[in-house]
């Protein structure tokens, strides 16, 4: 069982504030190696802000957070916690691949550019074992015609394929998505979500927060559910997704059906 | 009063009587653009005519306004040439500097740290508000306050010393001033570009594990290049012209060349037409090679990629059998 298995991503108590507002008010969660945890909840709950702390695009403000074994951010001797330099932080985001609700692709390189600019410039890894690489994931994600492609040139949801594509370039060992396909159309949410149920199937450890009850229902280990910056109710997808404990999961689940 | 045929034609909603098939479209009369196109084609040839065919008298002789032949005599003589290279030589070196200072400049003052932010804003404030033409004059006399710069330690030993008179040339002089006030107003529009970059952006080339220096340099620079370029062509041909208040510190840039020469023989007008000339030719060329450089960097986007060389070509040199219509949109191919 998933609980027996070693962490990927271990939150204690992990508190988040922006100005006055406490967006996240203590966070618990464990993410087990090969597993998919999905994390729903309603807009402002503090999912998204969770996800990005786990790479550091924002920094916490009390708790501890571990990817890893390894602190995000932070490097600890004894009682006292350091801040790490640029460098280290980059080293350590290296290995977690993530996925933006607005893709955030490179419009000025083509896909192919796009998926090989990380292993490229921050891994130096040869040019030519990145680009058979890279034209292997853009084959991958269904894309093999589109390599030479500028993003401006492909729709919403092939973006998002080669955005991930651009994120496993990394060889990350967990994966984040934001919202991956909140801003598509939705004829294209499909393809996408079809990609990451391939991803979810070969083993790669994945944070996904998303509004697609029926993807967290088939690939999720565990679900989430957030509310004003709380883990309100978790669990295995049938007991949270169905057969709720808590109210605001209920009420909820019933908005979006 | 009942309503005209053609307002019946409209009100009823139907087309009673009338083949539809044989109505003819009248297009709008533009009686107002006629006389504006003499209007403009008199003054045309008053200039024309004031230009290359007038005379006056000067000292009791006829001659013609304008000395074509003393500007034609002059345009391409040593003097003029060489003071026409060395205004190209201080654009030029002004303007890089000017670019580095402001990428400089412009990331200083987008740094969290309010020292470093602080100081750039102060520059930018300085030579942003004292007028170009007295920094110059500043810089070329400023070995009166300093005759001597020493590189050591602050207020302690010094490694070796520089004559600053013989190192400040007025070539030196005017680069360096003109570079540092270009400085300022680069950093601004670095600053705009830097900002024109959707935050996004950053943020998947931090999510790929770049550094905050390789973020800039690799991701949100190119993409800023496109908001960067057209205001600096701008900068550039402004530049070419301020380069000649050099003059006043008596570089031969082409405008003191061309002023030594009529010093001496009074074609005043004559000479300054010669400079404004070789401006002109200089700015046509600057124009073409800024119209390059936004092409190449409006890669990825739609909206502003413009016309190839190409479509600019077939534009000049129509192809005489096509009797197509010309309907405004760009041909493709």
């Amino acid at each position: 069982m998933a609980e027996a298995m070693t962490p990927m991503v271990e939150a204690r108590a992990v508190r988040k504030s922006f100005g006055p507002l406490e967006v996240l008010k203590g966070i618990d969660l464990d993410v087990a190696v090969d597993q998919v945890v999905c994390l729903i909840g309603p807009s402002g709950s503090g999912k998204s802000t969770f996800l990005r702390c786990i790479n550091h695009l924002e920094k916490i403000d009390g708790g501890a957070l571990t990817v890893g074994g390894e602190l995000v951010g932070y490097r600890r001797q004894g009682q006292r916690l350091y801040e790490l330099r640029d460098p280290e932080v980059c080293a350590r985001r290296a290995g977690i691949g993530m996925v933006f609700q607005h893709f955030n692709l490179f419009p000025n390189l083509s896909a192919l550019g796009n998926v090989t600019i990380g292993p490229v410039r921050v891994k130096k890894e040869p040019k030519e074992v990145v680009r058979a690489r890279a034209v292997a994931l853009l084959e991958r994600v269904g894309l093999a015609d589109k390599i030479d492609a500028y993003p401006n040139q492909l729709s919403g949801g092939q973006k998002q394929r080669v955005a991930i594509a651009r994120a496993l370039a990394m060889q990350p060992r967990l994966m984040l998505f934001d919202e991956p396909t909140s801003a598509l159309d939705p004829e294209l949410v499909g393809e996408v979500l079809e990609v990451m149920r391939g991803l979810a199937a070969e083993g790669m450890t994945m944070l996904v927060v998303t509004h697609e009850l029926t993807f967290a229902r088939e690939v999720a280990d565990r679900v989430v559910f957030m509310d004003q910056g709380a883990i309100v109710e978790a669990g295995a997808p049938q007991e949270v997704l169905t057969d709720p404990r808590e109210p605001r999961t209920r009420a909820f689940l019933a908005r979006l059906l | 009063m009942g309503p005209s045929e053609s307002d019946q034609l409209t009100a009823s909603g139907e087309v009673s009587g009338v083949d539809p098939a044989a109505l003819e479209v009248v297009p709008v009369r533009h009686p107002g653009r006629w006389v504006a196109s003499v209007a403009v084609l008199v003054l045309l040839a008053m200039l024309v005519h004031s230009l290359f065919f007038s005379t006056t008298v000067r000292s009791g002789r006829r001659q013609p306004r304008f000395e074509w032949h003393v500007i034609d005599h002059y345009f391409f003589s040593s003097e003029v040439l060489k003071g026409l290279v060395v205004t190209i030589e201080l654009t030029v070196i002004a303007m890089a500097g000017g670019i580095v200072l402001g990428v400089v400049l412009a990331v200083m003052r987008l740094s969290p740290n309010p020292l470093v932010s602080g100081s750039s804003w102060l520059y930018i404030w300085f030579f942003r508000g004292t007028p170009v033409l007295v920094q110059l004059l500043f810089w070329y006399y400023i070995g009166y306050s300093f005759p001597h710069i020493s590189i050591g330690v602050p207020f302690g030993p010094a490694f070796f010393h520089l004559d600053l008179n013989s190192i400040l040339t007025p070539f030196v002089a005017a680069s360096f001033g003109l570079a540092l006030n270009e400085g300022a107003y680069m950093s601004e529009i670095v600053r705009a570009g830097i900002l024109s970059v959707d935050e996004g952006q950053s943020e998947a080339a931090q999510s790929l594990g770049m550094s905050r220096l390789m973020t800039l340099r690799l991701v949100v620079l190119p993409q800023a290049m496109r908001v960067i370029i057209p205001p600096t062509g701008n900068e550039t041909i402004s530049m070419l012209k301020t380069s000649s208040l050099a003059s006043v510190v008596t570089l031969g840039e082409l405008l003191f060349q061309v002023q030594t020469i009529y010093s001496a023989n009074y074609h005043t007008i004559p000479l300054l037409i010669v400079a404004s000339l070789w401006y002109l030719v200089v700015t046509s060329v600057l124009m073409v090679g800024q119209y390059f450089l936004e092409r190449r960097y409006a890669r990825g986007t739609t909206r502003a990629a413009p016309h190839n060389a190409g479509y600019w070509l077939r534009l000049v040199v129509r192809p005489r059998q096509s009797d197509a219509p010309f309907t405004g949109g760009p041909p493709h191919g």
